[in-house]
């Protein structure tokens, strides 16, 4: 590790320099499936932030007990288990999102995403560092679906978070909910990111 | 940065310990969310039956009659909703496999003619803003006041009388299937009674 | 007949990449080159039928028995995971041809969310049938290949295109891919 960064660093490459979901293309999953709606793409968003930082701090904390050669799976039982949790919190006490989301709520498990920043920054750094850089990823994460969600609401059912401007039979963009209007959003999206960060 | 050696002994350990402690938890917030999970299944149910049904003041959910049928897994749920212990309405749940992704249950709730008051969707994972649309007031309303043995519950792409939902006809051929399941369970109960 | 149905959903209708949102990171990933993107659709049909056969068996005959349901989740990612250790040793001392082919990509679809994805669909397929479970999981192989070949194609010719510097990269691809799910929406009044 060449250059340390300051902790102020640390968090922000998340949100912008290495946006998980414009810049690394992790999560892609989520980031097309779910975000029909704002309310969706933020409570993903906050499920997997959730995940990322427990998995991130229990990876740092044990990352000395572990053995190289079974990293891998220990991470893996690790990050699965949080999001079993996750799972039964949202299906006992959030019973709407945990329908909305449905297959995607497991599917957090294969998020390289997680996986990713457990095998590539909390085995090898500090629990604050760790603490951070998973706040840094997972609100850049949740930015961004967030972003996705919102922008095909508001085109495709003329509502944001549910609140809607435009009258129940009017005509909207209802391509925009459908499967081709998540790929062509985050498309228009990613361009739209890559010329702002790059201004910056 | 000292990690442990990747000995046969240290990897099966570790693995066992981190599965050992990943079971004890997810165990333990099984126990804890048990309780509210079924509350909260037990409240939908009783919205649901206050929506599908007219006002009642007996207990619906404890006087639930199960009935055994080939055609779904678990025992059906059949309410008997009174007023003043006079009947006013059955809320039957019926359900289907076949939605596009697998299973849509639906509270159906039959005034004494035999007429549909009104519907409640409870479970499904439809595809969103097409098969989800089958919650939408749009859908439901035509479904309302009418009777399964003259209005036929197929979309009309089937011969049925029902509008289906635009690009869910899957989702559509299953919430009538649902949907009929409950009216024949429903005339089944009431003949019985007679 | 029921089969019929299920293929024709599986590759067109609910296409497991276009429709479903799922395996959208070897889509984008390994699909640049049309060779690259058969090796890795035979490694996916591989895997994902062998983990749906076996996460299913598990689903019904212990997980459902005992009440631990709610251990699907973990239980199923660390099937995958060992099957996949498994086949590589496996393909290594049986097929060493086979396994120069498919080798590289079976470590990349542990995390396929497909894989876990049709393992977990498969459940709610009518109960008790192992066979159209096993049939479920070929099928949304195929139409992963399908997408992904198809994809594949299109961007080989895309190298050659002249595009604003801005689309370049990944926002053509989410594009053409975008383009690509609208044309299988045109299947959803097949079944």
């Amino acid at each position: 590790m060449a250059e340390t960064l300051t902790q102020k660093e640390n968090f922000l490459k998340g949100i912008i320099k290495d946006n998980p979901v414009f810049v690394m293309l992790l999560g892609m999953c989520p980031a097309l499936g779910v975000t029909s709606s704002a309310f969706n793409g933020l409570g993903m968003g906050m499920a997997t932030l959730f995940v990322l930082l427990m998995s991130n701090i229990v990876v740092s904390l044990i990352k000395k007990q572990i053995p190289s050669k079974v990293r891998i799976p220990a991470f893996i039982i690790v990050i699965a288990s949080f999001v079993t949790i996750v799972e039964m919190v949202l299906e006992a006490f959030i019973p709407f999102l945990y329908e909305q989301l449905g297959i995607f709520i497991p599917l957090i498990v294969v998020n390289c995403l997680i996986l990713g920043r457990a095998e590539a920054f909390a085995s090898k750094n500090n629990l604050f560092s760790s603490i951070v850089d998973a706040l840094g990823m997972g609100i850049g994460f949740t930015i961004a679906l967030t972003a996705l969600g919102a922008v095909r609401e508001i085109l495709g059912s003329g509502s944001i978070f549910d609140f809607r401007f435009v009258s129940e039979d009017a005509s909207t963009f209802i391509l925009f909910i459908l499967p081709p209007g998540a790929f062509i959003a985050l498309a228009y999206l990613s361009v739209l990111f890559n010329k702002a960060s790059k201004t910056n | 940065m000292s990690k442990k050696e990747s000995t046969f002994l240290n990897m099966t350990m570790t693995l066992l310990v981190i599965t050992i402690a990943a079971g004890v938890s997810l165990g333990f917030i099984n126990d804890i969310t048990k309780g509210p999970k079924a509350k909260a299944k037990l409240e939908r149910k009783v919205n649901a039956l206050k929506q599908v049904l007219p006002e009642f003041n007996n207990n619906p959910v404890e006087q639930v009659k199960l009935i055994k049928s080939d055609k779904a897994k678990d025992s059906i749920e059949v309410y008997s909703g009174m007023m003043d212990d006079k009947p006013i309405g059955t809320a039957v749940i019926g359900s289907s496999e076949k939605g596009y992704s697998g299973l849509v249950k639906i509270m159906i709730g039959f005034n004494p003619d035999g007429s549909i008051k009104n519907i409640v969707v409870l479970e499904q994972k439809e595809t969103p803003g097409l098969g989800t649309k089958m919650k939408s007031d749009k859908f439901l309303r035509q479904f309302r006041g009418k009777k399964p043995s003259e209005f036929n519950l197929k979309p009309k792409k089937d011969g049925g009388d029902v509008d289906a939902l635009t690009g869910a006809t899957i989702t559509t051929r299953a919430f009538g299937e649902a949907t009929q399941m409950a009216y024949d369970v429903f005339v089944e109960t009431n003949q019985s009674k007679n | 007949m029921d089969y019929i149905i299920i293929l024709i959903a599986a590759v067109f209708v609910n296409n497991i990449v276009l429709s479903q949102f799922l395996g959208i990171c070897p889509f984008l990933g390994v699909s640049n080159k049309v060779s690259t993107s058969v090796g890795m659709s035979g490694a996916v049909l591989f895997v994902m039928t062998i983990a749906t056969l076996a996460t299913y068996l598990l689903h019904q005959f212990v997980l459902v028995p005992s009440g631990l349901d709610y251990l699907r989740t973990i239980t199923f990612i660390l099937v995958i995971a060992a099957l996949v250790q498994m086949v590589e040793i496996i393909l290594k001392k049986v097929s060493p041809p086979l396994y120069q082919a498919l080798g590289v990509f079976l470590p990349l679809i542990t995390t396929n969310c497909a894989v876990l994805g049709v393992a977990i669909l498969a459940l709610g397929l009518e109960s008790g049938s192992l066979l159209k479970a096993v049939f479920f999981a070929i099928a949304n192989s195929i139409g992963f290949a399908l997408a992904l070949i198809v994809f594949a194609s299109i961007r080989e010719q895309l190298e050659l295109a002249e595009l604003p510097k801005g689309m370049k990269g990944v926002p053509i691809n989410l594009l053409v891919a975008g383009l690509l799910s609208l044309a299988f929406l045109g299947f959803t009044g097949l079944v």
